[in-house]
């Protein structure tokens, strides 16, 4: 169900991987998903990335975030229950200390969701992230895919603000039930 | 049962807080960043005086180890100390899998553990009664981890861990004396005057 790929475009994971790069986020830190296998493996194939997985998804936001204080650039890879573990993280490390994460989130828990315990924790990504006035898009479209990716992640260098970036199984696939 | 715990802590000294912290700073000749985790860690670090490499967490509790090993991989040539408590260590402990799994060599983890959550008021935490966050670390990859028998094994302790080249722990036996002192909590000062104290950006000027 992934998107029809034009003969010109690569897959969205490669689209990421080639802003990733242009941008020069070299650090790659997940608590992994079977919707981000293809760019897990996508960047731990190419030696440009440092990627590992870290136990909790808050573990990867403070290496981030030191890394950042340190001179290189990172995002965290997760999915919709691994953000619901984030809102202490955010509101007393990343925002306050202007300190940019940069999280890509693929979303579980709608347009066929098959748990119902994934399905209510999606609802609380959106409004978690509306009170700490994080900036999110939900990435739908291949063809917008790049223009967003480029453009929150030259923004979150630029204002030093974290931003959310949710992969939407309109432009994945997501992931569905296989009795 | 708690025979491991015992046998760690047989020869450990109780120390002071802000006493090993001066010591620890003392040390730090090369422009070490050093990584506060919140409370009377953090407020002793701030007691014992202005350091730029210093970065003070405000909350996100349990998270010095995972700022410090970022800091760590970002800049390989600097050492980077990570100071916990044990609360906020117990509540992160699959941060030191990771630590060993990366085995930075320029990472150093001093865990204060004065058996208690000393600021909300003393109520004991898990080292109180049976665990042994030494042993802990040893046993979640992190070879080089030791207890401080005294004052002067700390110093070693510290050296060792600084020049050995690979990430280490040092746990702390503590007394239950109040800290020396309280962070200014200003984040983005923090935060801006630690990246300057590390070289990610200019000093600034006058």
């Amino acid at each position: 169900m992934e998107q029809e790929t034009p003969a010109a475009s690569p897959p969205w994971h490669e689209v990421v991987r080639a802003a990733l790069t242009r941008n020069e986020f070299r650090l790659v830190t997940y608590v992994p998903d079977n919707v981000l296998r293809p760019l897990i493996d996508s960047l731990a194939a190419d030696p440009f990335f440092t990627v590992f997985a870290t136990t909790r998804e808050e573990e990867a936001v403070g290496i981030t975030a030191g890394a950042w204080m340190g001179g290189l650039r990172g995002v965290v890879l997760m999915q919709t229950s691994g953000f619901a573990t984030l809102p202490n993280v955010l509101a007393s490390l990343a925002v306050p200390f202007q300190i940019p994460i940069v999280m890509f989130v693929s979303e579980r828990g709608t347009l066929g969701e098959f748990n119902l315990g994934q399905a209510l924790v999606a609802r609380t990504m959106r409004p978690v992230l509306d009170a700490l006035a994080i900036e999110h898009h939900t990435c739908t479209r291949l063809d917008e895919l790049d223009f967003i990716v480029d453009r929150t992640l030259r923004q979150a260098v630029a204002t030093q603000a974290s931003a959310t970036l949710i992969l939407s199984p309109l432009l994945t696939g997501g992931k569905v039930f296989k009795p | 049962m708690t025979e491991p715990a015992t046998r760690a802590l047989a020869n450990t000294k109780t120390m002071y807080r802000a006493d090993i912290t001066r010591r620890l700073v003392a040390l730090l000749d090369r422009d070490e960043a050093v990584i506060g985790g919140i409370g009377n860690t953090n407020f002793d670090l701030w007691a014992a005086g202005p350091r730029r490499q210093n970065f003070y967490m405000l909350g996100s509790m349990g998270l010095a180890c995972p700022i410090a090993l970022g800091v760590a991989i970002a800049q390989p040539h600097r050492h980077v100390v990570a100071l916990e408590g044990d609360g906020s260590l117990l509540m992160q402990l699959g941060a030191l899998a990771t630590i060993a799994a990366r085995a930075p060599r320029n990472l150093t983890i001093v865990v204060m553990d004065n058996r208690a959550y000393q600021i909300t008021g003393a109520q004991p935490t898990a080292t109180a009664f049976a665990a042994d966050l030494v042993e802990a670390a040893r046993g979640l990859g992190i070879a080089r981890s030791h207890w401080a028998a005294d004052e002067a094994d700390f110093e070693r302790l510290v050296r060792v861990a600084r020049s050995d080249g690979g990430p280490s722990l040092i746990g702390v036996r503590l007394d239950n004396q109040p800290p020396a002192g309280q962070t200014e909590r200003d984040p983005a000062q923090i935060r801006d005057r630690f990246m300057r104290g590390i070289g990610t950006r200019p000093p600034h000027p006058a």
